[in-house]
C-alpha cells in the first residue's frame, strides 16, 4: 500500500507547493497593486469592514473617506507585510517546491531559486538600462557618429573633458596623499581619536551641503564692501583686493577640487590609518634594527604593506570624482570654464532634451570607469586569496 | 467636513441636471444653464457659502466650462503643476477658488522649485500633470513636437480667444499651426527701476531717450554718486538670462521688428550685423568703466535677486538704475515699497522710427490629459474672471485684453497696463522661444563669457552661439 501511494503523495505535494507559490505571487501582486493605487487603502479598509459586517464604520468611510493619516498607516503596514513577509514567503514557497522535485533536479534547481531573483533584479535595474543607454546614444539626436563627434569636438565639451581629467588627477591624488599624510602623522599623536574626528567630519556632509558651505568660503563682494566670505575676509583684512574665486580661470576649477579633497580626505585617512596600524610591529622593529630611517621605513615597509588599501581608497575616490556633479552644479553651474561631464550630461538631458548626446556622455563615463573596476576587482581578489 | 457636505450638494445637483439634460443631448450652453440655477434653488443649502454657486454660472462661450459650472463634473479632480511658490502660489490658488467653489471640481495645484526639471522628468515618465504652467514657449514646442500635448482646436472656442488675446499670444501658444497653450499671466520687461527720492534730491529727471539715459549715467558719475547701473546676472545654472533680456530689448529699439522675428526663428544668423549693432549699444552701458556697480566681475558674481539691493543702501544709492521686470520688488530688502522707495520708467526708445516697443514674457497653460473637467479648467483660465483675484492681490498683469483696465488699482499694475496700452510693438522674450540648446544654453553661457571677458570678443562669442544652433 505504501509503495502504491508514494508517487501519488509526491505529485500531490508537488502540486500543493506549486499552488502555494502561485498563491504567494498572486498575493504579492495584489499587494503591490494596492500600493500603487491611491484609493487602495480606502478600498482595503472598506472591504474589511464590509467583510466583518461592520456597516457603521463602512458607511462613515463611504461618506467621509479615510483619514489621510490612517490611509498612510495602512499603506505602511501593507508595504512592510508585502516587502518583508512577501519575500520570505516567496523564498519559502519556492524552496518547498524545490524539495518536492526529487533529488536529481533539486541539486540543479536550488542555487537558481535563491540567486535567481537577485540576478533578475540586477538584470532589470542595471543591465537593461545600460544597454538601453548605449542604444539611445547610437540612435537618437544625430545618431551614433554625430553624438560622439559632438562629445569630442564641441568646445564646451572639450572643456568639460579637460576639467574631468584635472579633477581625477588632482582630486584623487590630493585626497589620497593628504589622507595618507594625516594617517601617518595622526598615528603618533596623543589625542588621535579627536584629531581623526575633525578630519573625518566633512565626510558626513553631503556634496551639496559642502558646496553651499564653500560658496560662503569663496564668497565675493565688490571691493570696498564688507567681505562676508571667509577667504576674501582674510584677504581684505591683510589689505589685498578680494578675489572672485569662481570666475578666475584656471584657479576656479582647483578651488572646486579643494572642496572634493576636503570631503574625501577623511575617508582616505580612516582606511589608511587602519591599514597602517595593521602593519606588524615586529616588522617595523626589524627594519629599525637593520638601521632604516623613519622615511625609509615609510617608503619600503609601510607603503608596500598597505598597497591593497591604497588601491581600494584610490579607486573608490576616483570613481566618486568621475561622477562629480553636485559641487559644480551648486557653486558655478559649470560657468567660467568649470564644467564637468556629469553636469553637461544633466544639461543635455534635462535642459536641452538631447537624450542621444546625454547618453553618449553616460557611455563615456561608463567606459572610463571600466579599467578602474578591473583594477579594483583584481585587488579585491588578491586580498581574498591572501587571507 | 464642509467640503464633503458641499460635494453632497453638487452630487444632488448633478442628478437634477442630468435628468433635465437628458432630452436635448447636444444643445448649446445657454439652454443648459437655467436647469443649473434651478437645481441650486430647489436644493436646500446646508451652509452659507454654498450660495456662491448661483452667482457665477455663466452661459459663457466655452462648452465644457458651462457644463462644469452646471456641476456636471463635480467630484472629479484636476492636477495642476507650476513654478509659482509661496505668495504667488497663494495668489494663483485664489484665482482657482471661484472655479472650485462653482464646479465642485477639486483642483490640486503644486508649485515646484527646479520646475522644468521636475516637469520634463514627470512627462518622460508618463506621469504628467493634467495642466502645467510653462514660462518658455520653446518648452511648449518641444512637448508639442513629441506629441505629449492635447491640441485645443476643435473644442476650444477660437473666436472667443481671438477676441480676448492679441494674435502674438495665440501664435506663442501654437506649434505648426495647432493651438496648445492658453496664456494666463503676462510680464513686461522693458522697465527700469530707480530711487524716486534720491532722483528728486539730485534733480535727476527720468530719461525718455537713449541719449538722455547715457547723459544721466555720466551725470551720476560726475556728481560722485557712485555707479549709475545695478546689473547682475548670476542665477545658478540659469545665469545669463538677464543679459539676453537686455540684448532683446535693445534689438527691438535698433532694428525693424521683422529682424527680431527672423532672428528668433533663425531665418537670419544669430550673429547678424543688426544683432551685433544692438550688442554695441548694450556694451555702452554694461562695459563702460564705472557704469555698473561691481564692474563685470560683479555682474557675474551677484545673484539676480540681489541686484538692486545697493540702491537701498542707508548712505544713499550705490547704483541708480535697474532694468528688471515687475516681480523684482519681492526681492528687495525688507521695508522697501514699490512706487515709494523705487519706481520704474519705460526703457527709452533708441531709434525713433521703431517706436515704443515692449519686451515681455508670460506664462501659458498646456494640457496633458484630455478629460472634460481638465478642458473646463483650461477654459476657465482663459476668462477674465480667472485673472481677477490675482489682479486684486497685486503683481499680476493679464494678457487677456478683455480684462477691464479699472480692475488694476495698485501700483505697479496700473502703470504697466499703461505701458502696454501705449506700446507700438509687443514681443515675447526671444531666448525663451529659441531651441533650449541656444535659448537656455549657449545664449545664456555666451553672455556669461562675454561679461567675463569684459565685453571683448563680441563677434567671436556671437559666432559660437550661431554655430551651436541645432541643425535638425
Amino acid at each position: 500500500m505504501a509503495t502504491t501511494s508514494r508517487p501519488a503523495t509526491a505529485i500531490r505535494g508537488l502540486f500543493g507547493a506549486a499552488l502555494g507559490l502561485a498563491a504567494t505571487v498572486a498575493i504579492l501582486w495584489a499587494g503591490l497593486g494596492m500600493l500603487r493605487d491611491e484609493d487602495g487603502p480606502e478600498r482595503l479598509v472598506l472591504g474589511f469592514y464590509t467583510l466583518v459586517g461592520a456597516s457603521g464604520p463602512a458607511e462613515a468611510i463611504r461618506t467621509y473617506g479615510l483619514h489621510p493619516m490612517a490611509a498612510k498607516t495602512v499603506t505602511a503596514v501593507v508595504a512592510i507585510v508585502v516587502g518583508v513577509g512577501g519575500v520570505w514567503a516567496l523564498f519559502t514557497a519556492a524552496n518547498l517546491l524545490t524539495d518536492r522535485l526529487g533529488p536529481r533536479f533539486e541539486r540543479l534547481v536550488r542555487p537558481w531559486v535563491f540567486t535567481g531573483p537577485a540576478l533578475a533584479l540586477v538584470a532589470f535595474y542595471l543591465l537593461f538600462p545600460t544597454l538601453r543607454t548605449i542604444l539611445i546614444s547610437a540612435t537618437e539626436d544625430g545618431g551614433l557618429v554625430a553624438n560622439y563627434a559632438f562629445v569630442f569636438t564641441d568646445r564646451d565639451m572639450l572643456i568639460a573633458l579637460r576639467n574631468n581629467a584635472l579633477w581625477l588627477i588632482f582630486g584623487t591624488s590630493g585626497s589620497v596623499l593628504i589622507g595618507l599624510a594625516f594617517a601617518t602623522l595622526v598615528d603618533r599623536v596623543r589625542r588621535e581619536a579627536l584629531a581623526k574626528t575633525f578630519i573625518f567630519l566633512p565626510l558626513s556632509i553631503s556634496m551639496v551641503g559642502a558646496a553651499v558651505i564653500w560658496r560662503f568660503v569663496y564668497y565675493w563682494r565688490p571691493p570696498g564692501e564688507e567681505q562676508i566670505g571667509l577667504l576674501n575676509g582674510l584677504l581684505s583684512a591683510l589689505g589685498y583686493e578680494p578675489v572672485a574665486f569662481f570666475q578666475s580661470v584656471p584657479l576656479n576649477t582647483f578651488a572646486l577640487i579643494v572642496i572634493m579633497v576636503w570631503l574625501q580626505t577623511g575617508f582616505a585617512m580612516v582606511v589608511l590609518s587602519a591599514a597602517i596600524k595593521a602593519v606588524p610591529q615586529t616588522m617595523l622593529e626589524a627594519a629599525r634594527i637593520d638601521g632604516a630611517g623613519e622615511l625609509q621605513i615609510f617608503r619600503s615597509v609601510i607603503i608596500p604593506s598597505i598597497r591593497g588599501s591604497l588601491i581600494t581608497v584610490g579607486t573608490t575616490i576616483f570613481i566618486a570624482i568621475l561622477k562629480v556633479f553636485d559641487i559644480v552644479f551648486v557653486t558655478t553651474g559649470g560657468k567660467f570654464q568649470t564644467d564637468v561631464v556629469a553636469n553637461r550630461m544633466f544639461k543635455e538631458m534635462i535642459r536641452f532634451r538631447n537624450d542621444g548626446r546625454a547618453s553618449a556622455l553616460a557611455v563615456i563615463l561608463l567606459v572610463a570607469v571600466i579599467p578602474i573596476m578591473v583594477v579594483n576587482v583584481r585587488n579585491l581578489r588578491r586580498q581574498g586569496v591572501g587571507s | 467636513m464642509r467640503r464633503t457636505r458641499l460635494w453632497a450638494l453638487f452630487a444632488a445637483m448633478d442628478l437634477v441636471v442630468a435628468a433635465c439634460a437628458n432630452a436635448p443631448s447636444e444643445t448649446t450652453e445657454p439652454t443648459e444653464s437655467p436647469p443649473a440655477t434651478e437645481a441650486t434653488t430647489t436644493t436646500t443649502a446646508p451652509s452659507g457659502d454654498d450660495t456662491t454657486t448661483t452667482s457665477a454660472a455663466p452661459e459663457g462661450p466655452y462648452e465644457e466650462l458651462a457644463r462644469a459650472m452646471a456641476g456636471e463634473y463635480a467630484g472629479t479632480e484636476v492636477e495642476v503643476l507650476g513654478q509659482w511658490l509661496e505668495a504667488e502660489a497663494d495668489n494663483f490658488k485664489a484665482s482657482l477658488q471661484p472655479f472650485i467653489d462653482a464646479t465642485g471640481i477639486e483642483v490640486r495645484y503644486e508649485g515646484i522649485t527646479d520646475y522644468e526639471t521636475v516637469l520634463t522628468t514627470r512627462v518622460d515618465g508618463g506621469n504628467a500633470p493634467d495642466l502645467a504652467q510653462l514660462a518658455q514657449p520653446g518648452l511648449m514646442r518641444t512637448f508639442a513636437a513629441e506629441g505629449k500635448l492635447v491640441p485645443l482646436s476643435g473644442w476650444f472656442n477660437t473666436d472667443q480667444l481671438a477676441e480676448d488675446y492679441i494674435q502674438s499670444f495665440i501664435d506663442l501658444g501654437s506649434y505648426e499651426g495647432e493651438l496648445y497653450g492658453i496664456f494666463f499671466k503676462g510680464d513686461i520687461k522693458s522697465i527700469v527701476w530707480y530711487p524716486v527720492q534720491a532722483f528728486a534730491d539730485n534733480g535727476y529727471e527720468v530719461p525718455t531717450t537713449w541719449e538722455e539715459l547715457i547723459a544721466l549715467s555720466d551725470q551720476i558719475i560726475a556728481d560722485g554718486n557712485g555707479n549709475p547701473w545695478c546689473i547682475s546676472i548670476e542665477h545658478g545654472d540659469a545665469s545669463g538670462w538677464v543679459a539676453t533680456d537686455w540684448l532683446e530689448d535693445i534689438l527691438l529699439r535698433t532694428a525693424p521688428v521683422e529682424i527680431y522675428d527672423q532672428w528668433v526663428n533663425h531665418e537670419i544668423p544669430f550673429d547678424h550685423p543688426e544683432v551685433l549693432e544692438a550688442a554695441e549699444y548694450m556694451r555702452q552701458i554694461w562695459f563702460t568703466d564705472g557704469y555698473v556697480y561691481g564692474g563685470n566681475v560683479g555682474i557675474n558674481a551677484t545673484w539676480v535677486g540681489d541686484t538692486q539691493t545697493p540702491m537701498f543702501d542707508s548712505e544713499g544709492p550705490k547704483c541708480w538704475m535697474h532694468k528688471q521686470a515687475a516681480w523684482i520688488p519681492a526681492f528687495w530688502p525688507e521695508g522697501t515699497e514699490p512706487g515709494v522707495d523705487s519706481a520704474f520708467f519705460y526703457f527709452p526708445p533708441i531709434e525713433e522710427e521703431y517706436g515704443k516697443p515692449v519686451l515681455g514674457g508670460g506664462d501659458q497653460f498646456v494640457m496633458f490629459d484630455d478629460r472634460p473637467e481638465v478642458r473646463a479648467l483650461l477654459q476657465y483660465l482663459a476668462t477674465p474672471e480667472a485673472a481677477k483675484p490675482w489682479i486684486e492681490a497685486g503683481g499680476f498683469v493679464s494678457p487677456n485684453r478683455s480684462v477691464p483696465l479699472d480692475w488694476y488699482t495698485t501700483y505697479p499694475n496700473d502703470e504697466l497696463a499703461q505701458i502696454l496700452q501705449s506700446a507700438d510693438v509687443f514681443r515675447f522674450d526671444a531666448s525663451d522661444q529659441m531651441p533650449a540648446e541656444v535659448g537656455a544654453g549657449t545664449f545664456w553661457s555666451g553672455m556669461v563669457d562675454w561679461v567675463a571677458q569684459d565685453g571683448e570678443g563680441t563677434e567671436e562669442i556671437f559666432r559660437r552661439i550661431e554655430e551651436s544652433w541645432p541643425t535638425s
